[in-house]
């Protein structure tokens, strides 16, 4: 019986140390997810400008890019899978894989090979584990993601769009990310980012005040040539930011409902040690008065 | 007095905003100057300093890596992919 009081003593104390470890996560992914989406936040005007600037040349010149058109003859797509770098965040790193798998298998239907990039150890990790060919991977930031992260992202994928050799370079791109829609709303999301598709984002142009006719320096097509690559960066940084916040979030939820777990538990263990305390009482009088009865019937 | 509205924004956030007299910024071909009145226009920048003489006085300079500027009705935006603003020439900017 003495064995059983033990037992239940130990495990509340490891829950209650768990809790502690599930609250102090909880604590650091609120503090942290504040900082997240002021980012997403302040990543917004230069996201704005680029569009704004990539709809007006488009606007004033047929847009003929290698990055807006469409590459024929290639089988290789891109695939960029944007995860986290810890646990302990739900089902977060998970459905976004999830998601890549579903997009991975329509693509192969499709009769096309995938090229892998990832971001994120779970990630990584998902895809070594079963052997999958990884093109590239960024990890260590997943939660703080910088601008030159997401400019060697960017540029890799790029240089692999434009490459020249069929057999290396790809000829799509594909982002798997999850959207950051509110504290309780995260969506994994696909998108496909290369070849671009100028329309997307621009807004129909009754909407918009009318575009003034632009002088362009050096040339229509050389300020493309500056625009498009950094619009593609600009496009996966927000990405990346929307995936950081987003983790957070779901990491602050996750440890919110593991430290109520840890109390239900705790409580529930508590109540068990002391019923088997009462029970070890118990036995103990009823032994003493039938050893006193014992002792009075000789 | 005539003034133009100045954005300058890097990838990850507002560098500098607010109205100013002139702006100088190194363009492909050559440095260009914005004053009140100019044509729209879109250019790509090369690495170098822009200049902004702000209207509350004090000149702020801003190192940038490359980027674009977009002048639109007395409104210029500079895009660039990484800026550091130049304090010790600045001494009076906020």
């Amino acid at each position: 019986m003495a064995g059983n009081q033990r037992v239940y003593k130990e495990r509340i104390k490891s829950t209650q140390s768990l809790k502690k470890m599930f609250r102090a996560q909880e604590l650091i992914a609120a503090s942290r997810i504040g900082k997240a989406r002021a980012r997403v936040t302040a990543a917004l005007p230069y996201a704005n400008a680029i569009t704004r600037a990539v709809s007006a040349v488009s606007l004033h010149s047929d847009v003929k890019h290698p990055l807006t058109s469409e590459r024929t003859g290639r089988n290789r797509v891109a695939v960029l899978v944007v995860a986290s770098d810890r646990g302990m965040a739900g089902a977060y790193a998970a459905s976004a894989i999830r998601e890549a798998e579903g997009l991975i298998t329509r693509l192969t239907e499709q009769g096309k090979e995938v090229a892998l990039y990832v971001s994120g150890r779970r990630a990584l990790a998902y895809y070594q584990f079963r052997g999958r060919e990884i093109a590239g991977s960024w990890t260590g930031s997943s939660d703080s993601p910088d601008a030159v992260e997401a400019e060697e992202i960017a540029d890799t994928l790029l240089a692999a769009f434009l490459h020249d050799d069929d057999s290396v370079g790809v000829g799509e791109l594909h982002i798997v990310y999850t959207q950051f829609v509110n504290m309780v709303t995260q969506r994994p999301r696909v998108i496909r980012m290369l070849p671009l598709e100028i329309v997307d984002g621009v807004v129909p142009a009754d909407e918009v005040e009318v575009l003034p006719l632009y002088d362009f320096e050096p040339s229509p097509d050389a300020v493309l040539d500056a625009l498009l690559p950094r619009y593609v960066r600009s496009r996966i940084f927000s990405c990346l930011l929307q995936a950081a916040a987003s983790e957070l979030a779901s990491r602050q939820r996750a440890m919110h409902t593991a430290t109520e777990n840890a109390e239900d538990l705790i409580r529930m263990y508590t109540r068990l040690a002391n019923q088997a305390r009462q029970g070890e009482i118990t036995q103990e009088i009823s032994e003493i008065v039938s050893g006193a009865d014992a002792l009075a019937a000789s | 007095m005539a003034q133009i509205e100045v954005d300058l924004v890097a990838a990850d956030r507002k560098v500098w905003s607010g109205s100013a007299r002139l702006v100088s910024a190194p363009a492909a071909d050559g440095d260009v100057g914005i004053l009140p009145g100019h044509a729209p226009l879109l250019a790509v920048l090369r690495k170098g300093r822009v200049t902004i003489h702000a209207t509350s006085g004090s000149d702020v300079t801003v190192a940038v890596s490359g980027g674009f500027i977009s002048v639109d009705n007395d409104a210029v935006t500079l895009v660039v992919d990484s800026a550091e603003l130049d304090v010790a020439i600045a001494p009076s900017a906020r």
